[in-house]
């Protein structure tokens, strides 16, 4: 019998080794799996690569990683934002590398990287300070910058139900950006919500079919299969 | 015409109607988000926003926010009848691929040709955050820009040559101001880019030119200021 149930989140996280890059889904609050990052906190693997949109905010999840100190770069699209203290502190006292990118370039990069692309070509920020230092070239009279794929070591993303064969579906804007990290990771990891048995998502309904996903962690705790 | 230029309020009832009905709009963070307040109900626009979402429906209230349901600006938001969820790459693909009809964003500069700056000033330790401006400058069909035309310290903000970082290159195709609008062809057919269409508050055509240091062209009389979908 499949099954990727796993039975609390600190066994989910607990082969991340030192300096992995690792995927961490959500939009602000919506859809950040702040469980795994609890657990990854606790956890205590350093020199952290990570793959977000913003770099946390208040004093939870993502931006708790960042003040544990196990963060050493973040690659992210708006890392600014009126709560974002913690990763303002640690930029500025130069603890975390930054490497900002357009957030569509972004999510495209962690696309190509889950669908076997080696790159594109994309008009988003063509002429710009972050096409600096990249291969760029006029295709029908646009101009294009060469962006290449976003792989990880690691995916923790959210979802709202799953079965044991690690098939999602999320919930509302929440979905953002696990669909796309959950293929571009070696290792996929889903805090969920609920766990329902095999046969009850309806396969027109699944989001992030099983084959992507090889760890499922219920958020609340226990799990069930 | 008015005898005062545009409050904000006023220049976000003047962008909504130029807003068609059945056009799909992304409303950018900040002043671009009041719009909606002015959408004429009797009209379906149908709003995207970035995070994941076509169909937004107006800021959520009580009962109704829902910590999963938010807007680009991360406010809660609610869902119309009709509304679709999708992720980031999709959603990103729908704006890069043309398929937005409208962008409406603000701007710290923009250039003649239709330049827009308005993501990074460029000041020193300033972080640089850059999430979607560049993605919507260079995907929409038509970028609408909103801003006051000057800055706190008098200065132009229409400009022949952007002095702050780019976000896209020859992508705004209309300027709403307090004291005008003004249609950009960046088209290298185009003699010169900018006209004047509307005018506000006793600004005169004259007094713009001065202004902006820009050759505009007084189309005031013959522009009709509504926007066709393409």
């Amino acid at each position: 019998m499949v099954s990727k149930i796993v039975d609390d989140v600190d066994a989910a996280v607990a082969d991340i080794p030192d300096g992995a890059t690792v995927m961490i889904g959500g939009f602000g609050q919506a859809g950040q799996p702040v469980q795994l990052i609890d657990a990854l906190i606790r956890h205590g693997a350093s020199g952290l690569t990570i793959v977000n949109n913003n770099a946390g905010n208040g004093e939870v999840g993502l931006a708790l990683l960042i003040k544990s100190g196990f963060v050493a770069k973040m690659i992210c699209s708006f890392p600014r934002q009126i709560d974002s203290q913690i990763f303002d502190e640690a930029y500025r006292a130069g603890r975390v590398e930054l490497e900002v990118v357009p957030q569509g370039n972004l999510a495209e990069r962690i696309r190509a990287a889950g669908a076997g692309i080696g790159g594109f070509f994309t008009p988003t920020g063509y002429g710009t300070l972050l096409a600096e230092g990249k291969e760029s070239r006029i295709i029908d009279g646009r101009g294009y910058v060469f962006e290449s794929p976003l792989h990880a070591d690691f995916a923790l993303i959210k979802a709202h139900r799953a079965d044991r064969w690690g098939n999602l579906v999320y919930r509302k804007t929440a979905r953002n950006f696990g669909p796309i990290m959950a293929t571009a990771a070696a290792i996929t990891i889903a805090q969920v919500s609920e766990v329902v048995p095999l046969g009850e998502l309806d396969p027109e309904n699944v989001i992030t079919p099983g084959i992507f996903v090889n760890r499922v962690v219920l958020a609340a705790g226990k799990a069930s299969s | 015409m008015s005898t005062a230029p545009l409050t904000r309020t006023e220049m976000a009832q003047r962008v909504a109607a130029d807003i068609p009905e059945g056009a799909y709009v992304n409303l950018g963070i900040g002043l671009p988000t009041s719009v909606s307040n002015f959408l004429d109900p009797a009209k379906e626009v149908i709003l995207h926003t970035e995070n994941g979402m076509l169909g937004m429906g107006p800021e959520a209230h009580g009962d109704e926010i829902d910590p999963d349901l938010i807007n680009a600006g991360k406010i809660a938001v609610t869902a119309l009848p009709g509304a679709s969820y999708f992720h980031h790459a999709d959603s990103f693909g729908m704006m890069r691929g043309g398929h937005l009809d409208i962008a409406v964003l603000g701007a710290f500069q923009v250039s003649a040709s239709g330049d827009l700056a308005n993501w990074h000033t460029g000041a020193p330790g300033s972080i640089p955050a850059v999430g979607g401006a560049m993605d919507l400058a260079v995907g929409a069909k038509k970028v609408f820009v909103m801003m006051e035309l000057t800055t706190k310290a008098g200065d132009s903000k229409l400009v022949e040559k952007l002095s702050y970082p780019v976000t896209g290159l020859g992508c705004v195709t209309r300027i709403f101001t307090e004291v005008a609008v003004f249609d950009i062809d960046s088209s290298a057919a185009a003699a010169t880019g900018v006209s004047v269409t509307e005018l506000f508050g006793g600004a005169t055509v004259a007094s713009l030119r001065e202004l902006t240091g820009l050759p505009l062209i007084d189309a005031t009389s013959t522009t009709a200021s509504t926007t066709a979908l393409a």
